[in-house]
């Protein structure tokens, strides 16, 4: 038994087996964090980690175990932690040791969850590469000269890699989906309102959502169950009831009713990433499903609408970010304005400070109608297609990423780089739940396949991608040095 | 040349509520710096607010109070702008859609008669903390207990014409959130601010440009402050200058108003609607709910005191001018003492002392069953008036009870009649000469042989029937 090669589901039965402790697990797992070379993590909180899992062992000694107790997972940097450092991949926050929990940390902890470690991550949640982390770029476990995508590279890299059972993730514009699709592992970005942003370091208000990144489905869908829920501290949080999200894994998919974008397969997306896309319908096709085209036609307008909506929120949110009464503060400021302009110009990195400067221009007196307004009405626009295509559709797929995994530096435009969202960007702009699973290979590196679903229909799309894995064995491939 | 005057006024009101409007923080006033400022408050990583619905009834009170029209759905926006005392960066306000629209107040003027005044808009919005630039040499502290405190801004159409009406509705608008109990009205602790935005014009023109004015703590720098301001303008434009549009401060010591920052150096403040909050949406049950526990309006209280209690207007509209007072004078009258004799009581003995004093009535060393006593000595016949006063200021001065300096100083007016007849005779015959004139038609007369009575009885003779006795042995 090779253990970090257990899903989350057969790790609970170990566990529940006493085939090996939570202490053993974690153990393995930090060795095995210690010895990566994929720079996926900023911090490894191996006392915590050892102290938690011991906890755990006690609890379930005592049978007082819940189902994930003892599980050790990553958190990725965003997520505030209590006496841990949450940098959020940014200089600004380097020094800044939480002083109170996310709900998402608070309820792994009550469940006597083990975190391992804080992942690296794009700088505040911007980026598609990881190579705008303050801690360095996290390298492709698959290929160490490619990216792992972002912004959730860290999270994605140390599943893929198995040096963690799951981690989590956060998506503003494809952030668990991009990087689960590169390093070919499962991420669901849900319902925007699903899980309680408090404490999830913010972005953009309005997309931010949070997620599970794990190697299986049934895995998405336990942890999901552990990470969704209304919370009173989040007023955009949900309040409509969570449903147990593996009770429908293994309907049948007799009959579903798949929608192509046949915007989603035009000029610009690679072919080797195509052929495996396609291949995956095929592979659906087979087992009932119906195939139909649909149309997005505003979907083109994804890109220019997020990069003023995002922006425009992110000018906002990272106003905090002060140097007054945390983080990084400017050597000896000589006034208000120098505190200001130094700290905030030294602590943030480059795409920070520009998507900081394109809001703050979309906001300001005379441009918010020409650009916030006009991009709040396109993105009604593109909600609305959704909406008419789930009309005749029960979830729509197709490509994640236009492209597999690309080198390290080669993007260098912020334009080019942007288009490496293009068919994930709209899924958050609609407030839908997106999921990437590993559906193939092109040239050696890892494709995903996008599965969009109605607004709450987290247990069809769950369901779908487990069906897929029941036929597939995609998702158990490992980079081949591991 | 004739100018006008408009005026306008934008009223900062602190709601009264336990907690923060968006985090569970106590908005007690004078705590230690610092220690009522939650990681909301401070605006840390990740944080988010969530909308105290008790400040959200306020304001609709005070929206069903001015008759103003309530938006059902309104929205919380992001004001941004850098300052230290600003943790997040943004101010959580409204902008675009208020939760309270347009509305109206009348106030009274000089002459007697009223004038409504239009509310163009009431909107919920966070406070910040406090900036202290005096405590250290080279830095400025920063107080964080105030950030996040709610506030109700009451901004009133520009519909006043002179300082004495601003100050009018100043205070009609400060009476009006004390009676419907969302705010505390204290302008010394900073609970109720005003800034004013002051214009002037020639006679027949539109409007001039403004200037608003910020920092004034009371009604009377708030008088003085806009005076200051029309001169200021008058002369500027007297002398063919023109008037800066800016916020001006006024310093109620150098007692100057004097430039804060230009219309070119205001903050573009890149309001949005706040994506972390909802809209706020009201439906008619809660209004219904709100309007029903609305405790009675001055307007309301004012009527009733000239319809039922027999007041006169300018009597009624003094009293429940603040709802301390009006509470003070009906605890007098619920216990069934005279109208007319508490009213003056309260709007003269009463309202002269502490003003002299400068003691808000709800701290009136005099309580209102205190008054109640003397009152009723005084319609019970058991001192005169005159005496009264007298006991008022012992009271005043001593905290003791009514009944207590009335017996220990022995001022129980004179009850026994034969008693009262004998001094009287006693003065009749010391007096001849002045009866002789009295009977031969110096009528007049009469003040002296009382006056030589109440001296003689020490004040404590009924003035009602040493009258009668006189006018009896004199004719």
């Amino acid at each position: 038994m090779i253990m970090h090669n257990l899903s989350i589901a057969e790790l609970i039965k170990g566990l529940k087996n006493k085939d090996f402790s939570s202490v053993e697990l974690t153990q393995h797992y930090l060795k095995r964090i210690n010895e990566s070379k994929l720079n996926a993590f900023i911090s490894v909180t191996d006392d915590l980690a050892l102290s938690q899992a011991n906890e755990a062992d006690l609890k379930i000694a005592k049978g007082d175990s819940t189902l994930l107790t003892g599980i050790p997972y990553a958190h990725k940097d965003i997520f505030c932690t209590k006496g841990v450092k949450t940098s959020a991949g940014s200089k600004m926050l380097d020094s800044f040791i939480s002083p109170y929990d996310a709900t998402l940390s608070h309820k792994f902890n009550l469940e006597n969850m083990v975190m391992l470690g804080k992942t690296n991550m794009d700088e505040f949640a911007m980026g598609s590469s990881n190579e705008n982390s303050y801690y360095g770029p996290v390298k492709n476990p698959w290929d160490l000269k490619k990216v792992p995508g972002g912004s959730s590279g860290g999270s994605a890299a140390a599943v893929a890699s198995r040096i963690t059972p799951f981690a989590t993730g956060t998506d503003t514009g494809g952030s668990i989906r991009q990087p689960a699709s590169l390093c070919g592992i499962t991420g669901i970005k849900p319902t925007y309102g699903r899980i309680s942003r408090y404490g999830m370091i913010a972005y953009a208000s309005s997309l931010d959502q949070a997620g599970p990144m794990t190697q299986t489905a049934e895995d998405a869908a336990i942890v999901l169950n552990a990470m969704a829920g209304f919370d009173t501290k989040d007023s955009t949080s949900a309040t409509k009831e969570t449903p147990d999200y593996t009770k429908k894994l293994t309907n049948s998919l007799d009959g579903l009713k798949i929608g192509l974008p046949k915007e989603f397969f035009s000029s610009g997306l690679d072919d080797g990433v195509e052929k495996v896309v396609m291949q995956a319908i095929k592979e659906y096709e087979a087992m009932g499903a119906k195939i139909q085209e649909v149309s997005l036609p505003n979907s083109m307008h994804a890109i220019p609408t997020y990069y003023i909506v995002a922006p425009c929120e992110c000018s906002s949110n990272l106003s905090r970010f002060d140097g007054v009464r945390y983080g990084y503060r400017c050597e000896d400021p000589k006034d208000l304005d120098d505190l200001y302009l130094r700290s905030r110009s030294e602590g943030f990195g480059k795409e920070v400070k520009r998507r900081i400067m394109i809001g703050a221009y979309a906001l300001s007196a005379g441009y918010y109608d020409a650009y916030y307004l006009k991009a709040q009405k396109v993105r009604q626009l593109i909600s609305e297609d959704f909406k008419k295509a789930f009309q005749s559709v029960d979830v729509i797929m197709g490509p994640v990423s236009p492209s597999t995994a690309f080198d390290l530096g080669s993007v260098k435009d912020p334009v080019s780089m942007y288009l490496a969202d293009i068919y994930t960007l709209s899924v958050n702009l609609a407030g839908l739940p997106g999921m990437s699973i590993p559906a193939g290979f092109s040239k050696n590196l890892p494709v995903g396949l996008q599965l969009i679903g109605n607004h709450w229909s987290e247990e069809l799309l769950l369901n779908t991608a487990h069906q897929f894995q029941l036929k597939t064995d995609w998702h158990k491939s490992t980079p081949i040095e591991l | 040349m004739t100018w006008e005057t408009v005026i306008g006024l934008e009223i900062h009101s602190q709601l009264k509520t336990k907690s923060k409007i968006f985090s569970g923080a106590s908005t007690e006033f004078g705590a230690k710096a610092n220690t009522q400022a939650c990681a909301v408050d401070l605006g840390f990583p990740g944080v988010l607010p969530v909308l105290n619905k008790e400040a959200v009834r306020m304001a609709l009170r005070f929206g069903l109070a001015v008759n103003a029209t309530i938006n059902k759905h309104s929205i919380f926006a992001r004001k941004n702008y850098f300052y230290p005392d600003l943790p997040k960066g943004y101010q959580i306000s409204q902008f675009e859609i208020p939760i309270v629209g347009s509305g109206t107040i009348d106030i009274p003027l000089d002459n007697g008669e009223n004038k409504k005044v239009g509310i163009t808009r009431a909107h919920l919005e966070e406070d910040a903390g406090k900036s202290i630039h005096d405590l250290y040499d080279d830095y400025t502290a920063i107080d964080l207990n105030r950030a996040g405190t709610p506030l109700l801004e009451i901004v009133s159409d520009p519909d006043m014409s002179n300082a004495k009406e601003a100050v009018a509705y100043a205070k009609k608008i400060h009476a009006l959130v004390q009676y419907i109990d969302i705010c505390d009205g204290s302008m010394q602790e900073g609970s109720f601010r005003c800034d004013a935005n002051v214009s002037v014009r020639r006679k027949g023109e539109g409007l001039g440009t403004r200037a608003e004015i910020k920092n004034i703590n009371s009604f009377k720098f708030l008088e003085k402050a806009i005076n200051l301001e029309v001169e200021r303008q008058i002369d500027i434009l007297e002398d063919g200058g023109s008037v800066a549009q800016e916020t001006r401060l006024y310093d109620s010591i150098k007692n100057e108003t004097r430039s804060m920052r230009s219309k070119e150096e205001a903050n573009d403040y890149r309001y949005f609607p706040d994506p972390d909050l909802l809209p706020v949406v009201i439906d008619d049950e809660l209004l219904k709910d709100i309007k029903n526990r609305l405790p009675e309006l001055p307007t309301e209280k004012k009527a009733r005191f000239i319809d039922t209690l027999g007041l006169s207007e300018y009597d009624a509209e003094n009293l429940t001018s603040q709802k301390a007072m009006a509470d003070y004078f009906e605890i007098i009258i619920d216990k069934g003492a005279d109208v007319k004799v508490s009213a003056n009581w309260v709007m003269g003995e009463l309202s002269a002392s502490l003003n002299k004093n400068q003691i808000d009535i709800k701290d009136s060393p005099i309580s209102a069953s205190e008054l109640y006593k003397l009152i009723s000595r005084i319609t019970d016949n058991t001192i005169s008036g005159k005496i009264a006063k007298d006991v008022f200021r012992i009271m005043w001065n001593e905290k003791r009870s009514v009944d207590e300096i009335i017996k220990d100083q022995g001022l129980e007016q004179m009850t026994d009649i034969g008693a009262l007849e004998s001094v009287i005779d006693e003065i009749i015959s010391k007096n001849l000469d002045q009866v002789e004139q009295f009977k031969n038609g110096n009528t007049k007369l009469l003040g002296f042989f009382v006056g030589q009575v109440m001296k003689a009885t020490q004040g404590k003779a009924n003035p009602k029937q040493v009258n009668q006795i006189l006018n009896d042995r004199l004719s």
